[in-house]
């Protein structure tokens, strides 16, 4: 109980301005389908209001006993071809405060490199027991995990030759809408993410690096799955603290 | 040197790709048995408060064409402008109304659509009461990082005119990018919200 009450005074506080020379900009030339699709004018500055501040939240009751496991969650008559992984991690805020609660919805290609998408024309085959969607809720520590497939690389229609490194897409909920993320997660070891033109639309590499998950032998099961490490940081908020005392509290 | 303030940084963004239905609407694209249904599909109830309405829009690119690969989320408040959130503190929304919707825009024609209801007012940071709006975010191949706007009510001059959110914006003339207007036919109310990424009338996204 004392900790829901601790939340509830961490949840009221504004949020810490994003930091925008962290993330890509909008216009990157190099990933030629931003060009068109990139506003030109100045982003309108606005601390956030209870319409931001303010989110939807989501239940475990709402998710199914295979929602976080990639390897069952579609298969039909057996299991998909690959090498297969659990990722994990926690969902901190910029404190360092873990987020309970946070809704993780993941997709990615199967072991070719080809999703299931009807727009998708590389050539490598779809894996009949590979759907490619997974979604969790972080527990009280703020912790996830899902079982899937590495997925292979693939090509893409940017460059002739331009191939993305093998990734899994995250979509993330914290508590407010304004803490509304989707990303990318890359693997630990592999070359092509520095070749990749939409890895290369994040400036600052220390940030790049950020979306590497790191292989963990220690959570590795034996004879089963490797494992990788994933922590994402949402944006965090003031404490309501000093505002509090500054009304001569 | 000096001490570390110890804080992390927020994971950066990436773009959401040309396959974000395959996570987010995968009943949409096809990817069935998986969810029962595609979350943020239907967001008001039978017995939901307020006036029923449709939104609908395209999302449209420097050169004027729809984008038929995005993916766009609403965030509101009930008609009687609360958030059905745990972190609203003011009281209790309409339980019969969950004030988040989760559209793909057509992969044919590029136009969206939400059936939801019209929002009450909320409350700017120092009291004083913002237009009704809706909050959009919108992502798809091509966009780096999420980008928010807010649709406000054509029909609603007076709270408009008084909106201190509406009155943060510099140049007027880039007020209308934001109001939708409203039409009545023999589907109901609708309003018609077109997004343009680019362009003369660019639309006015937020920093928030």
């Amino acid at each position: 109980m004392a900790d829901k009450d601790t939340n509830a005074i961490r949840d009221m506080g504004s949020f810490y301005q994003r930091d925008r020379a962290w993330h890509p900009p909008a216009f990157t030339p190099q990933y030629k389908t931003s060009v068109l699709r990139s506003p030109q004018h100045a982003l309108l500055s606005m601390e956030g209001t209870v319409s931001e501040m303010t989110g939807p939240r989501f239940g475990h009751g709402q998710l199914g006993p295979l929602d976080n496991d990639l390897i069952h969650n579609f298969s039909r008559d057996g299991e998909p071809i690959g090498q297969r992984i659990i990722v994990h991690g926690r969902i901190l805020d910029e404190n360092g405060r873990p987020v309970p609660g946070a809704l993780l919805e993941f997709w990615q290609a199967n072991a070719g490199g080809r999703y299931r998408h009807k727009r998708e024309a590389y050539l490598a085959p779809l894996d009949p027991n590979f759907g490619g969607c997974g979604r969790t809720i972080t527990d009280d520590d703020g912790r996830y995990w899902f079982r899937t497939i590495r997925p292979g690389a693939y090509p893409w229609p940017n460059g002739v030759n331009d191939w993305r490194p093998a990734h899994i897409h995250f979509s993330i909920f914290g508590h407010a809408f304004t803490q509304r993320l989707i990303t990318q997660m890359y693997f630990e070891g592999d070359p092509m993410i520095w070749q990749c033109p939409i890895v290369s639309t994040i400036p600052d590499r220390a940030a790049a690096e950020q979306l590497i998950a790191a292989l963990d032998r220690n959570n590795t099961l034996p004879m089963d799955a490797l494992a990788y490490k994933f922590d994402i940081v949402l944006r965090g908020r003031r404490s309501t603290l000093f505002e509090n005392r500054m009304e001569g509290n | 040197m000096v001490q570390k303030l110890d804080m992390l940084k927020e994971t950066p963004s990436q773009t959401a790709g040309p396959y974000v239905h395959i996570g987010l609407t995968p009943n949409w694209c096809g990817i069935d048995g998986v969810y029962p249904e595609d979350l943020g599909r239907v967001m008001v109830g039978p017995q939901a408060e307020g006036e029923r309405i449709t939104v609908t829009g395209r999302v449209l690119d420097g050169s004027g064409t729809p984008l038929k690969d995005a993916l766009i989320e609403i965030w509101q408040a009930d008609a009687a402008g609360l958030h059905n959130s745990p972190v609203e503190r003011r009281g209790a929304a309409d339980p019969h109304f969950s004030g988040w919707g989760r559209q793909p825009t057509d992969g044919v024609t590029g136009e969206f659509r939400f059936e939801t209801i019209k929002p009450g007012r909320v409350p700017y940071k120092d009291g004083r009461l913002q237009a009704p709006h809706i909050t959009f975010w919108i992502v798809a191949r091509g966009i780096n990082i999420g980008l928010h706007t807010r649709m406000y009510f054509a029909d609603e001059e007076a709270a408009n005119a008084e909106c201190p959110v509406l009155a943060r914006v510099e140049h007027k003339v880039r007020v209308p990018t934001l109001i939708a207007p409203r039409s009545e036919g023999k589907d109901g109310v609708a309003y018609t919200f077109d997004i343009r990424l680019q362009g003369e009338k660019e639309t006015v996204f937020f920093d928030v």
